[in-house]
C-alpha cells in the first residue's frame, strides 16, 4: 500500500492517486497530515501543491509537521518516499534531501513541458529509464530553482545523486540544471517535473509512468 | 425628509419608503442600498437578458442562481458561470484579479461542484505605449497565475485583446466550470425553518466594503485612490480549504442549501438564500466573526471579505459538518437560523437592528433605459500594399502574437484533465475516459465598437467555432456582457442591440444560457470601452476523436472552407445558417476521421490561420492565395476577416470538397503542408523567422 500524503493546500494529490490507482494500477490510499500513523504503509508519494499557502517559503511549514517524522522513519527503513514539486520542497526543508527551491529567475510561475535528461539509473525511482535517456514531463512551479553549497554539490555529482537534470534550456536556474536528487541510498526522491502529469498519453505523455512503476516493483523486491 | 447617505436615486429611494411603509434607518439604507445596485439587482439590463434562451434538454441547473448547470451524461452534469472583475482590477490589479477568480470558483462550489478549470478572457489597453496598461496586464497575469495555481484550479484558456479604449478600464472576465454528481447538486435556497445558518470561511474585515456600488459607477481620476477600500484581499489558501471542505461536506447529507459570500457580502448572500426558500431569517450580528474591532453593523454586513461561504445546515446535524470543518481548520460560526416569517431580522445584543421583509432587499426596482443609435464608425483599412512586411509586422502584434507569456504562467495542467492545453483553438478536458468537454470563448471587442451588433453574433459563432474546430458539440454558454454607463442613451443603445442580436444567435444554434454577467459603467474619465460582450460555450466530444489546429503530415492537403469576403478592416457579418452548416460539415469530418488538422479563422484571417497551423505542426505550407476562387483582392484573401471559415488538412481533398458540395458549403483546396517556409504564392517567408516573431511578440513589449 502506497500512501499519498495530504497537507492543507496540497493540490496534486488526487493525481497522483489517480495515477497509481488507475494508470499504474497498485493500491494506494491519501493520508492526512494529522493521521501520524505510517506504519502500514510500503511507500509515500508527497505530492505537488502549495501546502500552507507556501506560506514564509514553500514546503517549510509542512516540513515542521509531527507527522514528518514518520516520513524521516520510513525513510530510514529503507521504504521508498517521493516528493514530487512541492513535495521535493518538502523533503529538502525537512532535511531528508540536501539543497533547497528558490524562486525561479524568471521570478514568475511556469507552467510547460521540457526535456529531462535521466542522469541517475539506479535509485529506487529511476532504475527502468536508461541513464543518457531523454524523457518529457511537464514542470509547474514558482519556486524551482535548486541550490545548494558547492560541498552538497560534490557530494550529489560524486555519489550520483543527480536524478534528472533539465535538457535543453534551464527553465528556472536550477544549479547544474537539476531537476531532481535522491538521498544516498536511493530510496528516497525529490524532483520538481511531476511524473503523474505524464503518465497518460492523453496527457501528452508517458515517460513518467515509469517511475511509479519502478517505485512499485522496488516495494516488492524489499 | 433628509435625504439618506445612499447611491440610490432618488426615484429609488421613494420607492424604497413606499414599499416599506416607513423610514429605513441608516443599516437598513446600506443593505438595501447595495442591494438594488446595478451589480446585484441587474436593473437596467433584466428587460433585456429575458430575451436568452434559457431552457432546454441540456439544462440542469438554469439562469438565477449563482451559476448554471449543463447536463454532460446520465451521471455528471456541468456547472459553468461567468464573472466579471473589472473595476477592482483597474485600481489593484494583483488582487482585484484574484478575487475575480476566488468570487467564481465559490460560485462552483456552491452548487456541490469540484472546480476543474477556469478561463480569463481579458482587455488591456495599449501596452505598446501605455505604460499603465503594462503594469496592469502583468499584475492581472500575477493576480490570476497566484491565485488560481495556489487553488488548484487549472486555468485553461481565455483570450486577450489590447486596445487604448481599456488603458484606464480593463477587463477581467473569469470563466469557472466545475464537476457534479446529477443527484448531488447544492441549490442556493433555505428551504426549511429551524435549520441552522452557518457562516464559514475567513473573519470578516474592513476591506471590499461597497465594493458592488463602487462597480456601479463610472471609474473617474480620484478612483484608485477614494475606491482602494473597496477592493477585496486575496487569499487562495483559504479558498483551496474551501474548497476541500466544502468537497467532503457534500458527501453527507447533512445540509440544505449553499452560496458564496460575494458581491454585497453577508447581507446578500442571507437574504438571497432565504428569499429563494420562501423563508426568513432572525441573525445574530456579534455572531460574526470579525477581524477587527470597532466595526458598525454596517460594515459588517456589506464587507466583502473573501473566502467565506454561508451554508444552511439541517437542523440537529451541525456537529457533522463542524466535524469536517475542523479537520481542516476552517473557521466556522452559527450565525442564525431560518425562519418561515418572510423576515430578514439581524438582532446586536438581542435588539433588532434590522427588520424587513426579504423581498424588500432582493426584488431590486427594473428600469426603461433611453437609448439612442450610434452612427457607424467609418472603416480604417489597413495599409496591405506591401503584404509581406503587414504579415510579419502582424504576427508581432500583441492581439496576434502567441499569448505564451500568459498561460505558460498558469498551472494548466493540475487535476490531469487537460488534454488540449492552451494555444489551441478550444481547451479540452477529459471527463470521463471516453467523453470530455471543450471549452471556447468568442470577442472581438474592435469589431463591436464598429457592429455592436454583428460583434456580438461574432462572438457566438467564434465560440461555436472554436468547439468544432476541436471536435466539440455545444451544450451551453455563459457570457459576461461588459459595456459603458447604461444611464447614457448611446453606450446602453450598444448594449441593447448586442443583447438582441446574440439572444437571436444562441436560439438559432439552440444553444441555451445558463449564466451569465453584466458589467456596465465601464468608462474612464467620461470615456467607454469597446463594448465587449464575451461569450464562453461549453462543448462536448469524445476523446478518441480530438482534433488540433497544427500540420501533422507532409503532403498533407489544404481545403479552405467557407467563403472570404471583402470586409477587411471593417466587422464581418455573420450568417447563422452558413455557421451552421459549415460547423455540422467540419464535426462530420473530423468525427469520419477524414482530416489530420482543424483551425477556424478570425483574427488576421487566412495568412494568420495557416501560420498558426504551421508554427503549431512545425510544418510549413504551400498556398498560391491569387488562385483562390474568390474574386476580392489578393489582401482581402489573405487578411479579411469574413467568420464561417476553417482551414483543414487532409490526405484526400477531393472527398472532402464533395462532402463540402453536398453539405451547400464553399470550400477550395488550396495547397499542401510541408517544408520549413509560409509560403503564399506572392511571397513567402522562413517558418523560423515567422514563428519567432510571433512566440516573442507580447514578451518583447514586456521587458
Amino acid at each position: 500500500m502506497i500512501g499519498v500524503l495530504q497537507f492543507p493546500g496540497s493540490n496534486c494529490d488526487l493525481d497522483v492517486m489517480r495515477a497509481l490507482v488507475d494508470v499504474v494500477k497498485t493500491d494506494a490510499k491519501l493520508i492526512f497530515f494529522k493521521d501520524q500513523d505510517l506504519s502500514g504503509l510500503d511507500g509515500l508519494v508527497i505530492p505537488g501543491g502549495f501546502s500552507y499557502g507556501d506560506h514564509l517559503r514553500a514546503g517549510a511549514i509542512a516540513a515542521k509537521m509531527p507527522v514528518m517524522e514518520e516520513v524521516k522513519a520510513m525513510a530510514k527503513e529503507g521504504k521508498p518516499v517521493l516528493g514530487i514539486c512541492n513535495g521535493f520542497q518538502i523533503l529538502c526543508d525537512s532535511g531528508l534531501l540536501p539543497g533547497a527551491l528558490a524562486k525561479n529567475t524568471s521570478m514568475k510561475f511556469i507552467c510547460k513541458w521540457v526535456e529531462l535528461g535521466v542522469a541517475n539509473d539506479t535509485s529506487a525511482f529511476t532504475n527502468l529509464y536508461a541513464k543518457g535517456e531523454t524523457i518529457r514531463m511537464s514542470i509547474a512551479h514558482g519556486e524551482g530553482r535548486y541550490f545548494c553549497d558547492d560541498a552538497s554539490l560534490r557530494e550529489l555529482q560524486d555519489n550520483d545523486r543527480i536524478a534528472f537534470r533539465y535538457g535543453g534550456s534551464n527553465p528556472n536556474g536550477s544549479l547544474d540544471d537539476i531537476a531532481g536528487v535522491v538521498n544516498r541510498e536511493g530510496n528516497v526522491l525529490g524532483l520538481m517535473p511531476h511524473p503523474e502529469r505524464a503518465s497518460e498519453e492523453i496527457l501528452g505523455g508517458e515517460d513518467g509512468r515509469k517511475m511509479f512503476e519502478a517505485m512499485i516493483d522496488y516495494i516488492k523486491s524489499r | 425628509m433628509k435625504r439618506p447617505n445612499v447611491a440610490l436615486s432618488d426615484e429609488e429611494i421613494e420607492l424604497t419608503r413606499k414599499r416599506l411603509g416607513r423610514e429605513p434607518n441608516a443599516t437598513e439604507w446600506a443593505m438595501i442600498d447595495v442591494m438594488w445596485s446595478e451589480h446585484c439587482a441587474y436593473k437596467s439590463s433584466r428587460k433585456y437578458l429575458k430575451l436568452f434562451p434559457t431552457e432546454g434538454e441540456n439544462v440542469l441547473l438554469g439562469v438565477g442562481d449563482d451559476c448554471g448547470i449543463a447536463r454532460f451524461d446520465d451521471k455528471y452534469g456541468i456547472a459553468i458561470g461567468m464573472e466579471s472583475h473589472n473595476h477592482p482590477s483597474a485600481i489593484e490589479p494583483v488582487a482585484g484579479a484574484a478575487t475575480g477568480i476566488g468570487g467564481i470558483v465559490r460560485d462552483i462550489i456552491s452548487k456541490g461542484a469540484m472546480p476543474i478549470a477556469c478561463l480569463d478572457p481579458l482587455r488591456l489597453g495599449d501596452i505598446k505605449s501605455h505604460e499603465r496598461s503594462k503594469y496592469l496586464f502583468e499584475n492581472i497575469v500575477k493576480g490570476i497565475a497566484d491565485y488560481g495555481n495556489c487553488i488548484g484550479v487549472p486555468t485553461v484558456g481565455g483570450e486577450a485583446e489590447f486596445d487604448n479604449s481599456f488603458n484606464k478600464n480593463p477587463l477581467v472576465n473569469v470563466v469557472c466550470v466545475g464537476l457534479v454528481e446529477r443527484d448531488k447538486i447544492v441549490r442556493g435556497i433555505a428551504p426549511n425553518a429551524g435549520d441552522t445558518m452557518m457562516l464559514i470561511g475567513s473573519k470578516t474585515g474592513r476591506d471590499g466594503i461597497h465594493g458592488v456600488t463602487f462597480a456601479s459607477e463610472e471609474l473617474s481620476s480620484g478612483s484608485e485612490e477614494e475606491s482602494r477600500p473597496a477592493v477585496q484581499i486575496e487569499d487562495p489558501f483559504s479558498e483551496k480549504l474551501l474548497i476541500d471542505s466544502f468537497m467532503e461536506i457534500f458527501k453527507t447529507d447533512a445540509y440544505a442549501g449553499c452560496k458564496d459570500l460575494g458581491g454585497g457580502g453577508f447581507s446578500c448572500a442571507t437574504s438571497e438564500i432565504v428569499h429563494k426558500g420562501g423563508m426568513g431569517a432572525r441573525i445574530e450580528l456579534e455572531k460574526i466573526p470579525l477581524r477587527e474591532d470597532g466595526m458598525e453593523p454596517w460594515e459588517i454586513l456589506l464587507s466583502e471579505t473573501q473566502e467565506r461561504m454561508m451554508l444552511i445546515v439541517k437542523k440537529g446535524r451541525e456537529d457533522e459538518v463542524e466535524r469536517i470543518l475542523g479537520k481542516w481548520d476552517v473557521l466556522y460560526s452559527r450565525v442564525g437560523v431560518v425562519t418561515d416569517d418572510g423576515r430578514y431580522v439581524i438582532t446586536q445584543n438581542g435588539k433588532a437592528i434590522v427588520d424587513l421583509p426579504t423581498h424588500m432587499l432582493t426584488d431590486g426596482p427594473l428600469f426603461d433605459r433611453e437609448f439612442e443609435a450610434m452612427d457607424r464608425p467609418k472603416v480604417k483599412k489597413p495599409d496591405v500594399s506591401d503584404a509581406k512586411s503587414y504579415f510579419m509586422k502582424l504576427l508581432k502584434e500583441p492581439n496576434i502574437a502567441s499569448k505564451k507569456w500568459i498561460y505558460e504562467q498558469y498551472d494548466n495542467e493540475v487535476q490531469t484533465r487537460t488534454a488540449v492545453k492552451p494555444g489551441q483553438d478550444a481547451a479540452v478536458l477529459r471527463i470521463t475516459n471516453k467523453e470530455g468537454i471543450a471549452l471556447g470563448v468568442g470577442c472581438n471587442s474592435a469589431h463591436c465598437a464598429l457592429d455592436p451588433a454583428e460583434g456580438a453574433k461574432e462572438a457566438l459563432v467564434e465560440a461555436v467555432r472554436n468547439l468544432a474546430a476541436v471536435g466539440a458539440r455545444p451544450l451551453a454558454a455563459v457570457d459576461c456582457l461588459n459595456f459603458g454607463n447604461p444611464e447614457k442613451p448611446k453606450a446602453f443603445w450598444q448594449f441593447k442591440v448586442a443583447v438582441e442580436a446574440l439572444a437571436g444567435g444562441l436560439k438559432s444554434f439552440n444553444i441555451p444560457v445558463v449564466s451569465g454577467n453584466v458589467s456596465f459603467y465601464n468608462e474612464s474619465d467620461g470615456e467607454p470601452i469597446d463594448p465587449s460582450p464575451i461569450v464562453a460555450v461549453l462543448g462536448k466530444l469524445e476523446l478518441d476523436k480530438i482534433m488540433t489546429m497544427g500540420f501533422k503530415d507532409e503532403d498533407d492537403e489544404i481545403v479552405l472552407v467557407g467563403e472570404t469576403k471583402a470586409e477587411l478592416g471593417d466587422a464581418p457579418r455573420v450568417d447563422f445558417e452558413t455557421e451552421k452548416a459549415t460547423n455540422g460539415l467540419i464535426l462530420k469530418l473530423i468525427g469520419e476521421k477524414r482530416v489530420n488538422s482543424a483551425h477556424d479563422l478570425s483574427k488576421g484571417g487566412l495568412a494568420v490561420g495557416l501560420a498558426l497551423m504551421a508554427f503549431k505542426g512545425g510544418k510549413g505550407f504551400e498556398v498560391d492565395i491569387s488562385k483562390m476562387g474568390e474574386n476580392i483582392d489578393d489582401s482581402e484573401k489573405m487578411f479579411s476577416e469574413s467568420n464561417g471559415r476553417f482551414v483543414v488538412a487532409t490526405k484526400d481533398a477531393k472527398s472532402i470538397l464533395l462532402a463540402a458540395e453536398k453539405a451547400g458549403v464553399k470550400a477550395q483546396e488550396i495547397g499542401r503542408a510541408g517544408g520549413d517556409k509560409l509560403s503564399y504564392g506572392a511571397f513567402s517567408v522562413s517558418l523560423k523567422e515567422a514563428k519567432k516573431g510571433w512566440e516573442t511578440g507580447l514578451e518583447e513589449l514586456l521587458t
